[in-house]
């Protein structure tokens, strides 16, 4: 673990607590993020865009009753981390009380994560990653298409002090690489693949599963929209967690009335599991959130029923419960989020999924979905890089990319197939552990040209 | 700044940079949340810092720092010309930029009422009053209102001696108003759930009257509870403005990105359908009736600037004209692989990226003849569409579908009942043919969206869509129960 990172945005998130404490606020705390962040991209084959930054934010929540204010600032001088102090200030004391304002939390114990941090990605220079993108782009040569992608490696601090005593710091690194090829015929293909250690990517292994798919889809043909039995590979299946989480596994959700979940209610097929687990070093782990408290893991769907939602210290003080762990920076009006979606796995292969399909389709991955009915997490978006039309359970060939409008909810009361094997991959907001799944049936509504 | 401009630019020469750029930018946001008479939050936040894009070889490398110093903008430069160095391992084709003349000069946006200067008691005050009146409806389950400013400092400049220096102020305000009951979940919101956003100062917060229009927004979203669902089937349709502009956006402004069109972007937002050899041929892209321009000079826009973020003047480009595809969204990188010169489009989310060609203010001219209202007497049998619901469209921005919060059914010239959870369909140019009547001034109004993704890693993009209200012929409404 990088210590020295953490000790020092833990050093700044002390300093900053001091100015706004001689603001004389009744609670304060100060929340500090550092990354250095650097992203390689490619397309037509080649580096066209490579960037790197450093960056601190801190964030400062001062409260005077019941009255919130919050402001935060890229500066960390002395005059800067007193500007804040006065800001933030100033914004509480006109703000209007809240009557039901929780206060802020109270410190637990955290449990450092070891294997959240990578030294390797951490210090993961251009010229790894350019030897990472050029692996790719010689698998696309290989396969006669050309790639697009991207490489990034990142190290996130987080640091949060507060006045009731929490002390939180913690350092994890994030690498990502993605790539889209493109082939002849039309045809494309996608792969990724997300680790805390930038040298566990495999990036010819990527490249190849991208370029072999893109060669797959050419020439692909127009298939009539309808309802299908679908595969979907894992690149899709984290549109599911995120969506889920995004309208429905929240408690501000819930204490809104906008949330699909009831607790107890059946919403899935006895396949599916889903838990939201920032400890899980399977995934891009956190060990406390953005209001320093430590990540629970939360069962969201047990064998497919409702069996928990998500809490910050604010929704979980209504509910008369204890935060989760899963806060977000203030201000925040989405309430908590499940930032570490975890789906079990199943018993199949990804070849018993397909061998399962009478007729129907294999999708590779879901682009700009979006809800239509948010209580029903009806959703529409479009199939891409991938679509296949498989009959008597084997691939017959490739389709064009097709609408779909769906209720999410209905696709996992009707999975009935999830692999053994799972991807780690990025998700809307964090880290997501998902499987393969074959599902009874999908509504595509409409084609389009490609 | 220009000790440190000149400082990270000489040191990115000396290191052999062929040609550098360096932005300094200090962004102050203040924004206001209120969720049913409650104010929910409030915060301000404040960030600067400069970024060194260089040219080594005809390869790109960028890098930013928060820290404002000489011995940064040296580091910083340097690390810019190293990963530069690197993508020149993985590069087939250099980087040639047109030859824009140097920019130089000042920019700010007009305004009225400085919007940091209004106190905040005030603009609490005045969005509080318009959340209670929404909010005091009977039937209304929740309401959301938000405020928000953004002035951005920018001092752009460049090794061929370009210097500007910019100071860019955008507002926005919206009320939504839900009901819930049992499933069902309505909304309605004004101007937009993501607000109503103009470059300008309070002023505009306080012509969109939100207090006045809030009442009978809420009552809307009660009646859509007990609503008919949208009939399904092959209809006119009329968008209004509040949908029109998003229409707009997804399927004119980002397909006419010439980086999505060289597949710059293929990993992530996508391509387009819209190819150079399209641009040749005079593809037909709308009917006679639309014509699009891509416009960073409009007033109120927050596409309006100066100079874009590789220094070329603020411009209007046609994008179609008269229903043929003209030009694109264009940078100094790829205009000249059309033979053209950049259309100045490059614009950057903050000092820690770099600029990606993005929207201006992309807007659908209006066409003299026919009021909104004149359009909506003129249609015998149809569905009156208004405020976007949710968006999707296809990676090479052809297939799109679009749900608005409402349709009004149109009878007779007249618009009457309303239907609820109306979704449309189509393919982009199949539709835009399909236009038939477009609303003159009188319904022509300065929109924009202050969420436009783009890019890796990700960048947030303000936008201004200038739209009246249009008329579209035989389009598909429903999707099955949808």
């Amino acid at each position: 673990m990088n210590d020295e990172r953490a000790h020092d945005a833990l050093a700044l998130a002390e300093r900053a607590l001091g100015h706004a404490m001689r603001e004389g606020p009744s609670e304060a705390e100060v929340l500090v993020m550092t990354e250095d962040a650097a992203l390689t991209r490619f397309a037509n084959s080649q580096i066209h865009q490579n960037v790197a930054e450093t960056n601190v934010v801190v964030n400062l929540r001062f409260v005077v009753g019941t009255r919130v204010g919050v402001a935060s600032s890229g500066r960390t001088d002395e005059e800067g981390l007193k500007r804040l102090a006065a800001s933030a200030a100033a914004i509480a004391r006109v703000v209007e009380e809240l009557p039901d304002w929780a206060g802020l939390p109270e410190p637990t114990p955290i449990e450092e994560i070891v294997e959240a941090y990578a030294p390797a990605t951490a210090e993961a220079s251009p010229e790894l990653r350019a030897d990472g993108v050029r692996a790719v782009i010689a698998a696309a040569d290989t396969a006669g298409v050309t790639a697009y992608g991207s490489f990034s490696t990142g190290t996130e601090t987080t640091a949060v002090a507060n006045s009731k005593g929490i002390r939180a710091g913690g350092t994890r690194t994030v690498a990502q690489l993605l790539t889209v090829s493109m082939g002849p015929g039309g045809g494309t293909g996608y792969a990724e693949s997300a680790s805390v250690d930038a040298t566990a990517i495999d990036a010819a292994a990527i490249g190849r599963e991208s370029a072999d798919k893109a060669r797959a889809t050419a020439n692909a043909v127009t298939i009539e929209a309808g309802d299908y039995p679908v595969v979907l590979e894992e690149y899709a299946v984290v549109d599911l967690l995120d969506m889920l989480g995004y309208l429905g596994f929240s408690a501000l959700a819930v204490q809104e009335e906008r949330s699909f979940v009831e607790i107890g209610k059946r919403i899935g097929s006895d396949l599916v599991t889903i838990v939201d687990d920032g400890r899980d070093p399977a995934g891009l782990p956190m060990a406390f959130d953005y209001e320093g408290v430590p990540k629970q893991r939360v069962t969201l769907l047990e064998r497919g029923v409702c069996a928990g939602v998500v809490y910050d210290v604010q929704t979980a003080a209504k509910d008369g419960v204890t935060s989760t762990g899963h806060g977000l920076p203030a201000p925040n009006a989405y309430g908590p989020f499940p930032l570490n979606g975890v789906m079990a796995a199943g018993d199949a292969s990804r070849d018993e999924l397909i061998g399962g399909l009478d007729r129907g389709l294999l999708v590779t991955r879901f682009h700009y979905t979006n809800p239509v009915h948010p209580k029903l997490a009806i959703i529409t978006g479009m199939t891409r890089d991938g679509t296949f039309l498989v009959e008597g359970g084997r691939i017959v060939g490739p389709v064009k990319n097709l609408r779909f409008t769906q209720s999410y909810l209905d696709a996992m009361a009707g999975v009935v197939g999830v692999a053994r094997e799972r991807k780690t991959l990025k998700g809307f907001l964090g880290g997501v552990v998902v499987p393969a799944l074959r599902l009874e049936g999908w509504t595509f509504t409409g084609t389009t040209e490609h | 700044m220009r000790d440190l401009t000149d400082r990270a630019l000489d040191t990115a020469t000396i290191l052999g940079a062929g040609y550098a750029e360096s932005r300094v930018v200090r962004r102050l946001d203040e924004s206001i949340a209120i969720k049913t008479g409650r104010v929910e939050g409030v915060a301000s936040g404040e960030t600067e810092g400069f970024g060194v894009r260089v040219l080594v070889d005809g390869a790109w490398g960028f890098a930013s720092s928060h820290i404002l110093t000489m011995e940064e903008a040296d580091r910083v430069a340097a690390d810019a010309v190293r990963i530069a160095r690197a993508s020149g391992t993985a590069l087939r084709e250099p980087t040639v930029l047109d030859d824009r003349p140097p920019a130089h000069g000042t920019y700010e946006t007009p305004l009225q009422e400085d919007p940091f200067e209004v106190p905040l008691e005030r603009k609490i005050a005045d969005l509080l009053a318009a959340d209670q009146a929404a909010s005091g409806v009977k039937g209304i389950a929740f309401t959301e209102s938000m405020y928000a400013a953004q002035r951005e400092w920018k001092t752009f400049a460049a090794t061929d001696g370009s210097y500007t220096e910019q100071t860019i102020t955008h507002v926005g305000s919206a009320v939504e108003a839900n009901a819930i009951d049992g499933d069902e979940h309505q909304r309605r919101s004004y101007p937009d759930a993501g607000g109503g956003w103009n470059a300008a100062g309070y002023e505009y917060i306080r012509s969109l009257d939100l207090e006045r229009t809030a009442g009978p927004l809420a009552e809307e979203a009660v009646a859509l509870l007990t609503a008919p669902q949208c009939p399904s089937g092959r209809t006119t349709i009329i968008l209004d403005p509040s949908q029109l502009y998003l229409q707009v956006h997804e399927s004119c402004g980002h397909p006419t990105e010439l980086d999505r069109v060289f597949g710059t972007e293929a990993s992530y937002a996508g391509t387009s359908f819209l190819t150079t050899d399209k641009l040749d041929e005079g593809f037909r892209y709308g009917s006679d009736l639309v014509t699009i321009v891509a416009d960073a000079t409009a007033p109120g826009g927050m596409g309006t600037f100066g100079w874009d973020d590789e220094g070329v003047a603020a411009q209007a480009v046609p994008l179609v004209q008269n229903g043929i595809f003209t030009g694109y969204l264009s940078s100094r990188e790829t205009a000249p692989r059309i033979g053209r010169q950049s259309g100045g489009a490059m614009r950057a989310d903050g000092w820690n990226r770099i600029p990606l060609i993005r929207m201006t203010n992309i807007n659908l001219l209006p066409q003299p003849g026919m009021s909104l209202d004149d359009i909506v007497a003129d249609t015998d049998d149809g569905l009156y569409l208004a405020s976007n619901r949710s968006w999707s469209i296809d990676d090479r921005r052809l297939n799109f579908q679009f749900a608005t919060e409402v349709a009004y059914e149109i009878k007779g010239g007249k618009k009457g009942r309303l239907f609820k959870n109306p979704t449309y369909t189509g393919i982009t140019y199949e539709f835009w043919r399909s236009c038939d009547a477009v609303g003159d001034e009188r319904s022509y109004v300065m929109l924009g969206t202050p969420n436009c993704g783009k890019g890796e890693p990700g960048q947030t993009g303000h936008v201004g869509h200038a739209v009246p209200g249009a008329r579209f012929r035989n389009v598909q409404v429903g999707v099955g129960k949808w």
